[in-house]
This record gives C-alpha cells, sequence and structure tokens, in this order.
C-alpha cells in the first residue's frame, strides 16, 4: 500500500488484509481436504509399510514393532546356525528377473503401441473417438477374467495351437506355463496403458513439421528419428512409466501364465504376508520395490526439467 | 534466362467430386518471382504442394529443369519450401534448423558450419543462432524459415502465403526482404498468394487463378492494366463495371457507346463481339472537376469516404453508379460535397473492354 492511496478515508481493513488471521486463511483451508486425503491414502500406507519392514518378525506370524533390519539383510544375505552370514542370490535373481520381465514388457508395448497410435492419430475425427474408446474397452472387464481368456487362448486346445495345428504342429500342443506365456499377458494387459498417452503426443504433432522434414531431404528413417521421436518423446516416456512401474509389482500374470513357477517380486512380497508370514521381509522387498521405481522416475524427471530449462 | 525452372503440363486434381484443379498448363522461367495469385479455395495451394511432392495430380506432368517429377518423393526433389506456419523444428536451435537439409544432403561437416553462418547473417539472425523458435517472434521465425529453406541452394524454392502470420509493417519490410533475397540468390521464387498487392508489389510474373484454371498470366501491369476477364479485373485492385454496348471491334480496339452516352474507342481483347459486354474502368482513372477531360459528362456525388491521402466518391449518372477516387494532392483537396454535381470523366486509353 502506497502512500498516494491514502487521500481517501482511511480504513482498518488495510492492515487485516496484508497478515490475514490463521481462520481467515482461505487457501489453507481450501487445500486441506486434499492435504489429508494425500496424507491418509497415500502417506499413511507407505509409512506403515516402512514401519513393518524394520519390525521383528513375531514367533506366530505378524510383527512386533521395534527396529530391526533383518527384513532387509534377508534380502541377501542367509543367516547360519550360528549367526554368520551367507550371501544367497535366490531373492536378488527374482529381482533381476522381474525388472527384466517388466523391462520386455515395456519394450514391446512401445513397439506395438507407437504404429498403432500413429495409425489412429492419422483417422478422421470421428473414427478417432471410436478406436480410442475401443483401446479403453479391455477396463470394463476384470483384470483377472481377461488373464483366464488368455489361458484358453494359448493353452491345450486353445485357439492358438488349434490354429498351428491346422498347419501342421503336433497335436496337444500348449503354449502356458513359462515366461512367454507371462510376458503375453503382461504386454496384452498394460498395452492401453502405453498406447493412450503415445497416442495423445503424436496427435499433438504438428503435420507440417514431417512435411518440412522431408522436404529438406529427410526420408523416413531420418524424419522418424529426428522429428517425430524427439517431439514425441514425453508421450513415450508417461507411456513407458505407466507400464513399466505396475509390471514390477504384477502378481496376477506371472501366477496364472507362468504358473507360479517363476517367483516375481510381486509375488514374493504376497506370498510373505500370506503363507510365509513374514511381514517384515515382505514390507522389505517392497520397499525396495519402491526405491527402485523411485530411482526410476526421479532419473526421468530430472532428464526432463534439464531439457526444459535449455529450452 | 527463358530456360524453365517448372513446367506444368495438363494437371489435374479433384478431391472427391471437387474439382480444384482443370487441366492446368504453364511455364515458370529460370530465375524469376512467379506468384500464385487466387481466392482462397482456386487451387493455389494445392499446386505448390505438387511442386513440393506432397500432393501428386490426377493426371498431367509437372518437370523441373526438363525432369518430370510426378513419381519423385519430397526428400529427392531439389525444392524447398518456406511454410505458412513456418514449421520450424520446436526442439532444434536455428543453427540446427537450417543445417537439417544440409545434413541430410551428405554435406561434409565445415562446409554445413560455414552454410549455416553465411544463411543466419544473411537474414539478420546470427545473434540468435543458440536459441530455439519459441523464443523468437514471427518476424524473426519467418527469418529463419527463408534461411533454411534458402540453405540447401534449391533448383526452387516455394512459399506458402509466408507473410499472412505477419504484421501489417513487418509483412511491408519483408516484402522487399524476400525480393532482395530472389535478386541476390538468382534461385527460382514460387510465391502463392491471395494479396494482390503483395503480388503486384513483388513478381516479375502472376498467373490469376480462379476455380482450378489459369484466368491470366502475365506481368503486374499486364494483369492490373490489361485484365482479359472480369474476374482478373474484379480481383486484382478495385474497379468499376460499366455496361456498355460494342458498336464495332476489329484489331484489339473497340468502339462502344457507354452508359453516359459518350462513343470511345478503347482497347479489348481478342474475342469481343459486337453487342452488350462490359467496361472496366479503375476508380483511380476517373478524373474529376478541373482534372476532368474533354469528354467528361456531370455526375452526381452519393457519397464519399476521406481517407487522408485519398479521397473516394461514389458517384451517379445517368441512373449508373461508379467509384472514382481522387488524390488530395493540396490542404484544399477534398471539397466537392456530397449531393453535389462535379465533371467526371476518363481517358479512353485507361479503359477496356472485358468478355464477359
Amino acid at each position: 500500500m502506497t502512500d498516494s492511496a491514502h487521500h481517501g478515508p482511511v480504513t482498518a481493513t488495510a492492515p487485516r488484509a496484508r497478515a490475514p488471521g490463521f481462520w481467515h486463511n482461505l487457501a489453507f483451508w481450501g487445500l486441506l481436504p486434499s492435504w489429508l486425503l494425500m496424507g491418509v491414502a497415500l502417506l499413511l500406507p507407505i509409512l506403515i509399510i516402512a514401519a513393518v519392514s524394520v519390525a521383528t518378525r513375531g514367533a506366530y506370524g505378524g510383527f512386533e514393532w521395534g527396529f530391526d533390519l533383518s527384513g532387509y539383510r534377508q534380502i541377501l544375505f542367509n543367516e547360519g546356525w550360528t549367526g554368520e552370514l551367507e550371501f544367497t542370490p535366490q531373492y536378488l535373481v527374482i529381482i533381476l528377473r522381474t525388472l527384466a520381465l517388466a523391462g520386455v514388457t515395456t519394450l514391446i508395448c512401445l513397439a506395438v503401441a507407437v504404429p498403432v497410435a500413429y495409425h489412429i492419430a492419422c483417422q478422421p475425427p470421428r473414427l478417432k473417438a471410436a478406436l480410442v474408446y475401443l483401446i479403453t474397452l479391455p477396463f470394463w472387464v476384470s483384470m483377472i477374467l481377461r488373464v483366464y481368456a488368455w489361458m484358453i487362448i494359448l493353452g491345450r486346445d486353445g485357439p492358438l495351437p488349434r490354429f498351428l495345428e491346422f498347419f501342421g504342429a503336433h497335436a496337444g500342443l500348449s503354449f502356458m506355463y513359462n515366461d512367454g506365456a507371462t510376458l503375453a499377458a503382461m504386454v496384452y494387459t498394460y498395452m492401453p496403458l502405453m498406447v493412450l498417452p503415445v497416442f495423445a503426443s503424436i496427435e499433438k504433432l504438428d503435420g507440417t513439421l514431417i512435411e518440412a522434414a522431408h522436404d529438406l531431404y529427410g526420408n523416413r528413417w531420418v524424419t522418424l528419428r529426428r522429428v517425430i521421436l524427439p517431439l514425441t518423446a514425453p508421450g513415450l516416456i508417461s507411456g513407458a512409466i505407466l507400464v513399466f512401474v505396475p509390471s514390477l509389482g504384477a502378481v496376477l500374470e506371472p501366477s496364472l501364465m507362468g504358473g507360479g513357477k517363476q517367483m516375481m517380486m510381486g509375488s514374493l512380497i504376497q506370498l510373505q504376508f500370506s503363507g510365509g508370514r513374514n511381514w517384515p521381509f515382505g514390507a522389505a522387498i517392497a520397499m525396495t520395490l519402491l526405491v527402485f521405481v523411485m530411482i526410476v522416475l526421479l532419473l526421468i524427471a530430472r532428464r526432463a526439467t534439464a531439457k526444459e530449462s535449455t529450452a | 534466362m527463358n530456360q524453365k525452372a517448372v513446367e506444368v503440363i495438363g494437371v489435374s486434381k479433384n478431391f472427391g467430386s471437387y474439382q480444384a484443379l482443370k487441366s492446368i498448363s504453364f511455364d515458370i522461367r529460370s530465375n524469376e518471382f512467379f506468384t500464385m495469385l487466387g481466392p482462397s479455395g482456386c487451387g493455389k495451394t494445392t499446386l505448390l504442394r505438387m511442386l513440393a511432392g506432397f500432393e501428386s495430380p490426377d493426371t498431367g506432368s509437372i518437370l523441373l529443369n526438363g525432369r518430370e517429377v510426378v513419381e519423385i518423393p519430397p526428400h529427392k526433389r531439389r525444392v524447398n519450401t518456406v511454410f505458412q506456419s513456418y514449421a520450424l523444428f520446436p526442439h532444434m536451435t536455428l543453427e540446427q534448423n537450417v543445417a537439417f537439409g544440409l545434413e541430410n544432403l551428405g554435406w561434409q561437416r565445415s562446409r554445413i558450419r560455414s552454410r549455416v553462418g553465411e544463411m543466419l547473417e544473411r537474414v539478420h539472425m546470427s545473434q540468435f543462432a543458440t536459441r530455439k523458435p519459441a523464443q523468437l517472434s514471427g518476424g524473426q521465425r519467418q527469418r529463419v524459415a527463408l534461411a533454411r529453406a534458402l540453405a540447401p541452394e534449391p533448383e526452387v524454392l516455394l512459399l506458402d502465403e509466408p507473410l499472412s502470420a505477419l504484421d501489417l509493417k513487418l509483412r511491408q519490410a519483408m516484402r522487399d526482404e524476400l525480393r532482395m533475397l530472389q535478386r541476390d540468390t538468382g534461385i527460382t521464387f514460387v510465391f502463392v498468394t491471395h494479396d494482390q498487392e503483395e503480388a503486384l508489389d513483388m513478381s516479375d510474373r502472376i498467373a490469376v487463378l480462379g476455380g482450378g484454371e489459369v484466368q491470366q498470366i502475365g506481368t503486374p501491369t499486364e494483369i492490373y492494366e490489361e485484365p482479359v476477364n472480369r474476374f482478373v479485373a474484379d480481383f486484382v485492385g478495385e474497379t468499376n463495371f460499366l455496361p456498355v454496348e460494342v458498336l464495332e471491334a476489329a484489331g484489339g480496339m473497340a468502339t462502344v457507346r457507354t452508359p453516359f452516352g459518350q462513343l470511345i474507342r478503347v482497347s479489348a481483347p481478342a474475342g469481343v463481339t459486337k453487342g452488350a459486354a462490359t467496361l472496366s474502368v479503375r476508380p483511380e482513372k476517373i478524373n474529376l472537376g478541373d482534372q476532368a477531360p474533354a469528354t467528361a459528362f456531370p455526375a452526381q456525388v452519393v457519397n464519399k469516404n476521406y481517407m487522408g491521402g485519398y479521397t473516394h466518391y461514389l458517384l451517379s449518372a445517368n441512373g449508373t453508379e461508379f467509384r472514382a477516387s481522387r488524390r488530395n494532392a493540396s490542404r484544399e483537396g477534398d471539397t466537392i460535397p456530397v449531393g453535389g454535381t462535379i465533371a467526371a470523366g476518363f481517358a479512353e486509353t485507361s479503359a477496356r473492354v472485358l468478355l464477359a
């Protein structure tokens, strides 16, 4: 408030407007519900899991509050009879296998989603809307039902083996209960999560930029690599995050399609909380998974902001 | 000089049932500033996109320096385009934008660097070389788009209404700059616009397109002073269409009776015959008051618009309304009142009989 503003009748509201009392801070009260929701729904469960991960395993399952890092230690080391630590890679293998499966799922989804999204983006508006709707359609059916449908498709006497038998494959073929089947179901399940953001970024792409690239002697490959991919990168990255993150925690596909033969992190965690009755260990694996995801997201976020500041 | 840079031969194009181009043929000479002028939907942009290779004709052929190009994809044609929206790559710096075409042509790195520097210098954008397009104004982007398209030394430069997104003052400056670039580089420019003033100002030759056909090709003066038909006379500049009767026509001249009762001899395109016809007289060629010629007739001032430098009059004589404009050469220039009567007339050489 400047001096020139005081030529009228002096009011008492000016100082109050400058320093509102606690009860008049509308921004605080307006945002409170969302802070509460985030705290209760997001932060609290993670804090509980973090607390459990450092708790002590109960004698009859469950846990007792405390501070004990044996849950984390168990990921890499086995404790012998005399208390000596022995390196055991069995859980590390599970973690690496899970990372590999999630990575491959993400790459296949990318490779399939880019041409699909490009094709949809090139359609006339009404057909485009219809195709986007079809992409989201699987979400309307329960995921477990869709995985069972895949078991039928790939399983003995299913449509795919039958189809191949028609072309001379031997009878009684089954593609079930291996990593390939797990991968197929995971790619299928997470594909829409990749197609939608990729479609959104391709649709925003200015078509004259592609024409300009061709006009400046760029062939299809150069145009894809130097113009289309860099400009759609945000969509590709968010699609990759949306597929990679849930793939890390997938439980249903490995246990149903893979027959539970190959343990994954998701199944491992579930096992510790149910049959294994080792909650601290399960929570420790969950926290490890969370840290992996956070590292990936932070790296991507830092790259994105670094790019923005040079733009 | 009179070598043909582009030959368009019998080109037609349909979009569904809409005939965008109806068997068009014309040549563009090497090193000329050639403008395709016409209203929206006349087919000029379609034609330009065919030269670039983004569209292909249904029938006919297009030759670039004598070579058939209809089957050749855009990235293999030595033709570059300045797009209406500029189409600069937003993720690349200006340098990278200008270098893009050169890299694809396989130029050596050192040669690319010097060429990019030279082109940015030429369009006065050197100090922004490492910026990105989003940090530039419209006029600056325009100049970078020009530098990018000119850098690979194309055989023909295509310009798709490049000035339409700029504000008035900038547009005027860019016209001069474009014209100068064309003279300096000696590259054939093919310019598309719906702005007749731009076309008259910059072009060596203009093709007026309308309804998917070439209406007239000629120098700016030919197009303005000797329009062949009503469409061209109407689209390029302002004019009065006076209903006249042709009494006799031969050898490019005709004797006509004007609605004001005069008998005058005026120029006429081939094909004008006896009977009813249209006479085109530009408003600025109708002289008023003491400037009127001997053949002048009295006319009533119906309305007038004072524009500062000029005053536009709506006049009426013998029941026919027409427009005239007069330059306000002195402080007392605009003294004719609405409702008053004034002598009006035009030189026989300023009028022209039109086909249909």
